[in-house]
């Protein structure tokens, strides 16, 4: 963390130009928003510019571009317990139940029962 | 008693306990935030169809716009007090306070709009899960104007007593009301846009 007054002043400018790039960020959000793309191509567009955004906000407002190396660490273990969340979707896809499942033996033994 | 390590960094972490703690907290937060959006991606791509436009995309990205400003007076509040000037720190406190408010004003109406035209979150999974994560983020900023509102107040006499404590605090509060606005910057475009 800086704390020399000089070093305070020159950060205050990148605040304020990190703050209008922000505000452009949401306007082309908004703008892209017209256009109308295919979902893929709107969600990723969107994601992009959200990403770009908060990357932004965690490493200038929130002064993660200079940190110490356990602000790291305590992110990195962070960010391994995001992923594990966001992949959990994927096993959904992954179950059985209510799907069907044929009998054994298949449609002989399905014609007699009694057999 | 007093509390270790609240202005000289530890020697073996290289921080305040504070600091370590808000980002410890933080780490928590993105975990309930990473849950819910989890949630959000199996409600959608289980959805035979999803509605679009549905929401105000002015008040969102005003919103959006709210917030964004929110955290350039935040961290300016912080800088001000590093550079010693507590009239601006004030005035950049009170401006992140009513910005806040602002945003919840704006929320207050998109909300009463929906409970009019019968859009509960009984009526669909989309408005579950819309008030459910915007829900829980208003409370997020309910929590950081109680924060704000302490140090306008109360915690003021910190400052008398020990500012580098006093600045430091106000550090932590920036930092949990920047993750704050992150989620936002996210939960807009899947909310709004998408």
């Amino acid at each position: 963390m800086h704390s020399d007054a000089a070093e305070i002043r020159k950060s205050v400018r990148t605040y304020m130009l990190v703050g209008a790039a922000l505000l452009v960020f949401t306007g082309i959000t908004v703008g892209a928003n017209q256009f109308h793309f295919g979902v893929p191509v709107a969600v990723t567009v969107a994601l992009i510019i959200a990403t770009m955004k908060g990357s932004m906000v965690a490493s200038i407002f929130m002064h993660l571009s200079h940190e110490k190396k356990w602000i790291y660490g305590a992110l990195l273990l962070t960010v391994l317990g995001f992923l594990i969340l966001m992949t959990v979707p994927i096993f959904t896809t992954m179950d059985t139940i209510g799907q069907h499942v044929p009998a054994i033996g298949g449609a002989a033994a399905a014609e007699h029962p009694g057999h | 008693m007093n509390i270790p390590y609240t202005v000289e960094e530890r020697p073996d972490t290289g921080l305040t306990n504070g600091k370590l703690g808000i980002w410890l907290f933080l780490a928590s937060e993105v975990m309930l935030f990473g849950a819910l959006f989890s949630t959000y991606i199996i409600l959608r791509t289980g959805a035979p169809e999803w509605p679009h436009g549905e929401l105000n995309v002015v008040l969102g990205a005003i919103n959006t716009v709210i917030l964004i400003s929110s955290s350039v007076t935040m961290v300016m509040a912080w800088a001000s007090l590093k550079l010693k000037d507590w009239a601006k720190h004030r005035l950049y406190l009170i401006a992140t306070f009513v910005l806040a408010g602002v945003f919840l004003v704006n929320k207050y109406f998109e909300y009463k709009d929906h409970f009019d035209k019968g859009e509960t979150p009984a009526h669909s999974t989309f408005t579950a899960i819309y008030f459910t994560l915007t829900g829980l983020h208003g409370l997020h900023i309910l929590g950081g104007m109680v924060v704000m509102l302490y140090f306008l107040g109360p915690g003021t006499k910190l400052w008398k007593k020990n500012p580098d404590q006093f600045t430091n605090r106000v550090e932590y509060t920036g930092l949990y009301w920047h993750f704050v606005d992150l989620v936002w910057i996210f939960l807009f475009p899947i909310l709004y846009l998408l």
